[in-house]
């Protein structure tokens, strides 16, 4: 959840970009760390194995800018997406205040998107949480491959609660700041209603 | 229910920091800070100039969430410790509720004096942290109730936040 510092006048959110495996996760954060001004961002931390797949998470700090004089950092993770790491997955899912979901549009990867969108809703509930309740984005990214299925068929079968949902190439940046854009709104947005 | 999100006054803060600078010089470490389990920064104290202190912060709750995974696999509540020992440069880890204190020494400490020193330094904290929750609590309290509201709380400038305001930190 964020962390509101009166004294240091800040807002810190935790945003977590969540998927299937080689969904396009870490893709997205690359492509916000490279296009973002050196000033707004830190290091971005990637724990990952040696075929740079994520094994624990990557990390990405960014400070946008102020609001109401007070300095907004947000801090982007990724979860590892394979199957087999869902203890991982688990554990950086705490203390979320909004979550993107980077959907695989390939025909073949359904599968994947579907039992990861369940694996999603059941981890958060675990942790007290309700995907309903939290903003939350869907991202279809591989817009550009052969296979990919039509925006109609993914809402159907990944978004039927019809959250904001963008198109994506993320190694092109397509759709990759509309996202996020969107996703920081609606955080921000909770943090002006808790108030 | 996910614990609420954690607010930091003024008041508390700057006690928060005494403390670290207290434990930073008794210790004779190099730094000294305190991280939410989340992986947000506190307050750092010492040697930060060449230290990336954010990403430090969000890898030691990582390590601390993965530990606690390893914990309950064992029937354990929680690792509350946490040593990490390089060549140079130590890292020592310990729980104090729901935020993490992390001091880092090198041989002008040692192991015995940072446990001896930290020991004290959870009690006070821990202290400090119940009264940040007690002030969080009352402010989302029924309004009115007790009439203890705390002033900073009761002014919170994001009520007034607009969309336009958002729309600003993107440029």
């Amino acid at each position: 959840m964020s962390f509101i510092n009166y004294s240091a006048r800040e807002i810190n959110c935790k945003i977590v970009f969540y998927g299937p495996g080689l969904g396009g996760k870490t893709t997205n954060l690359q492509y916000i760390y490279k296009k973002t001004n050196p000033d707004s961002k830190g290091k971005m931390i990637s724990l990952a194995t040696e075929s740079e797949r994520t094994l624990f998470f990557d990390f990405l700090p960014l400070a946008l800018g102020n609001i109401k004089g007070f300095k907004v950092r947000f801090h982007l993770y990724t979860v590892p997406g394979q199957v087999f790491y869902d203890a991982s997955r688990k554990l950086i899912l705490k203390g979320v205040d909004g979550v993107v979901f980077v959907a695989d549009s390939q025909a073949e990867r359904m599968e994947a998107n579907i039992e990861s969108m369940d694996n999603l809703r059941r981890n958060l509930q675990e942790q007290g949480y309700i995907l309903d309740n939290l903003p939350f984005v869907v991202q279809y990214n591989k817009r550009d491959l052969p296979s990919a299925v039509s925006v109609d068929e993914l809402n159907q079968a990944l978004n039927p609660k019809g959250v904001p949902f963008f198109e994506a190439v993320a190694p092109q940046g397509q759709g990759i700041f509309e996202t996020l854009k969107e996703i920081a709104k609606q955080v921000i947005l909770e943090i002006k209603k808790g108030s | 229910m996910p614990d609420p999100g954690l607010i930091m006054y003024e008041e508390e803060f700057k006690q928060i920091d005494a403390e670290l600078r207290r434990l930073h010089q008794q210790a004779n470490a190099k730094v000294t800070f305190l991280v939410d389990k989340n992986g947000q920064l506190i307050s750092a104290i010492g040697e930060t100039e060449n230290l990336d202190t954010t990403s430090l912060a969000s890898l030691t709750a990582g390590n601390i969430a993965a530990t606690g995974g390893m914990a309950k696999l064992l029937g354990e509540k929680d690792f509350s410790i946490l040593f990490h020992e390089g060549e140079r440069d130590n890292i020592h880890i310990s729980l104090v509720g729901r935020v993490i204190l992390v001091v880092i020494f090198d041989q002008r400490s040692s192991l015995g004096l940072v446990r001896l020193r930290v020991k004290k330094s959870v009690e006070v904290l821990g202290q400090i942290l119940q009264k940040i929750l007690q002030k969080v609590d009352q402010a989302k309290g029924p309004a009115g109730a007790g009439g203890g509201t705390p002033k900073e709380a009761a002014k919170s400038p994001f009520a007034e936040i607009t969309e336009d305001d958002i729309e600003k930190l993107f440029g």
